[in-house]
C-alpha cells in the first residue's frame, strides 16, 4: 500500500539464478548447476536499466551458514530502487515508511523493542559510521578497517551505545564495506551506504548504486580474491548485470528485512518467532 | 575438533590448557560484515568468565571430561582424596576445586567426580543430602524473641540455620545447591 501510494511498480524476479554478486561474507546456497538468489538486486538493477524508475519486490532470499537469534538462512526481503535518486532519498522514505506503519497498522507511536521505547515517527537520528567509530570505539575508522576489526567493534562498541529511542541511520560506510555502492562525492573514502537501525536491532540496507561496469568488475574480482585468501571458492561473475549496468541511470536501492521488522513490531528477540519452520524444525 | 557452527551453550572445550564451558552464545552479523561468533565461557577449574568472539573458520579443542564414580577416602591438609571403585585408583583435589562440596562430604560417601585429564576438578553432588546435627542449642520454650530459626552443626563441621525444634543427633535433608536446611528425616 505504502508503495502503491508512492507509485512503486511491484516486480518478481527470478529466485534461481546463475549468479549472484560476489561478496566476501555473503554465501549462497546451490540449486543444481545455479543458485539461489541472495538479494533479488542484480535483477532488479537490470529492471531500472530498462527503465523502470521505481519499483519494489517482496520475496524469500537465501543465505547459507546464516543462522542465530536474528539470522534464518531463508528468510523474506523487501527490495525497493529508485532511478535518479541517492541513498538521502531512501532515508526519507525509511522515514515515511514507519510512519505510514505507525498510521495505518499501530495504535500507537511508541513501540518497546528489548525495554527500549522507540517512538517510530520522530525524525531518525542520523550519524556517520566515521564519527561513531571516533565517538564509541576509541578506534579511527580507518584503522579499523585496515586491521579487520570493522566488524567486531561495529557490534561490540557501536551497535550497543547507538541511540534507541528513535530509528537510526548509520551511514557512509567506508568504501571497503559497499561492494555496490557508490563513492560518497567528496570523500570517496566512504559509500554513500547506510543502515536503518531501531531499538539496536538492524532493519535494513541501502545506498547509492554504483553504475560504472568497470569498477564493479573490480570490486567483484576483490571480493572473490579476499574469498579465495579465506579458503572460500571464488563465485561467478554475473556477466549480463554487468553488461547492462552502464546504461543504468544513477540509482538507489534498499533492502530491508520484513522478518526482523515483525520481530520488531511484535517485541519478541528470536527470529523463529515471527516464522512459523525454522530450518530446525524441518 | 569442534568448529564455529558446534558453538552451543553448554559446549565444552579446551582454551590456554583450561576446560571451558559456553555458557552464553549469540551468532552476529552486522549489515553485509563479516560472521561473529561471541561466546562467555567459563573455566571450569577456577570458574573465571571470559568473553570471545570467533570468526568463521576457526577451530575448538574439545575438552576431555569425564564424570567417575568414586567414593570419598579422606581429607589430609587442603587435599580430599577419591578412589574409583571400579580401578580403586586414587585422585586427589584441591580444596579450591571442592567448592561447596566440602561442606557435605562424608568418609566413605559416593559422588561423581569430573576428570580433566588426569586431574579431578569438580565433584558432582546429589542435589539433597543427609547429615545428623551433632551441636545446636536446646529449644528455649517461651522464647518470645521471634527468631524462627537457630545455627546446628552438622556431622561434616558445616554451619547453617535450621528450625527451632531440631535436636542434637537428628538427621536433617540440606539441599546442596543453596546450602540451606530442607526438612527433618523421621525415624
Amino acid at each position: 500500500m505504502f508503495f502503491e501510494s508512492e507509485r512503486f511498480l511491484e516486480v518478481e524476479t527470478p529466485l534461481r539464478i546463475p549468479a549472484n554478486a560476489p561478496e566476501e561474507h555473503i554465501e549462497p546456497i546451490r540449486s543444481g548447476d545455479q543458485y539461489l538468489h541472495t538479494s533479488p538486486e542484480l535483477c532488479m538493477k537490470r529492471l531500472l536499466c530498462r527503465g523502470h524508475d521505481r519499483i519494489f519486490q517482496i520475496c524469500h532470499c537465501w543465505r547459507g551458514e546464516e543462522r542465530g537469534r536474528r539470522h534464518i538462512p531463508e528468510f523474506t526481503m523487501l527490495e525497493w530502487y529508485r532511478s535518479h535518486s541517492d541513498y538521502e532519498d531512501l532515508m526519507n522514505d525509511c522515514e515515511r515508511l514507519l510512519r505510514f506503519i505507525v498510521n495505518t497498522c499501530l495504535s500507537t507511536s511508541t513501540i518497546c523493542y528489548e525495554s527500549n521505547h522507540i517512538v517510530l515517527n520522530k525524525e531518525f537520528s542520523r550519524v556517520t559510521v566515521r564519527s561513531a567509530f571516533n565517538q564509541y570505539a576509541g578506534t579511527k575508522m580507518e584503522e579499523a578497517v585496515s586491521n579487520g576489526s570493522f566488524d567486531e567493534i561495529m557490534v561490540t562498541h557501536i551497535e550497543p551505545a547507538l541511540v534507541r529511542d528513535r530509528p537510526l541511520l548509520l551511514m557512509d560506510y567506508p568504501i571497503e564495506m559497499a561492494a555496490l555502492a557508490r563513492p560518497k562525492p567528496g570523500d570517496p573514502s566512504v559509500a554513500e551506504r547506510f543502515e536503518l537501525y531501531a531499538g539496536g536491532l538492524e532493519l535494513a540496507n541501502g545506498f547509492s548504486e554504483l553504475n560504472d561496469p568497470i569498477e564493479q568488475r573490480v570490486r567483484f574480482q576483490m571480493a572473490n580474491q579476499n574469498r579465495m585468501k579465506n579458503g572460500l571458492p571464488a563465485l561467478p561473475i554475473p556477466e549480463p548485470f554487468l553488461n547492462e549496468l552502464a546504461v543504468m541511470p544513477p540509482s538507489a536501492g534498499i533492502a530491508l528485512g520484513v522478518d526482523r521488522l515483525v520481530m520488531l513490531l511484535a517485541g519478541v528477540s528470536r527470529i523463529e518467532e515471527v516464522i512459523a519452520f525454522t530450518p530446525e524444525d524441518m | 575438533m569442534y568448529s564455529v557452527a558446534d558453538l552451543k551453550k553448554g559446549l565444552k572445550l579446551t582454551l590456554d590448557g583450561d576446560p571451558y564451558i559456553v555458557i552464553a552464545f549469540d551468532f552476529v552479523k552486522p549489515g553485509k560484515g563479516q560472521a561473529l561468533y561471541r561466546t562467555k565461557m567459563r573455566n571450569m577449574i577456577n570458574g573465571t568468565i571470559l568473553d570471545r568472539t570467533y570468526r568463521s573458520g576457526e577451530s575448538f579443542e574439545p575438552a576431555s571430561l569425564e564424570d567417575r564414580q568414586m567414593e570419598y577416602l579422606y581429607k589430609e591438609g587442603t587435599h580430599y582424596t577419591f578412589m574409583d571403585q571400579q580401578t580403586y585408583e586414587q585422585v586427589v583435589m584441591e580444596e579450591d576445586a571442592m567448592g561447596d562440596a566440602k561442606n557435605y562430604l562424608l568418609e566413605n560417601c559416593k559422588v561423581d567426580v569430573l576428570i580433566y585429564g588426569e586431574k579431578a576438578i569438580g565433584v558432582t553432588l546429589p542435589n539433597f543430602v543427609n547429615l545428623r546435627v551433632i551441636q545446636t542449642d536446646p529449644w528455649a520454650k517461651g522464647d518470645t524473641s521471634g527468631n524462627d530459626s537457630k545455627p546446628a552443626t552438622v556431622e561434616t563441621g558445616y554451619v547453617l540455620r535450621v528450625p527451632p525444634f531440631i535436636e542434637e543427633g537428628e538427621l536433617i535433608t540440606i539441599d546442596t545447591r543453596n546450602g540451606e536446611y530442607s526438612t527433618r528425616v523421621k525415624g
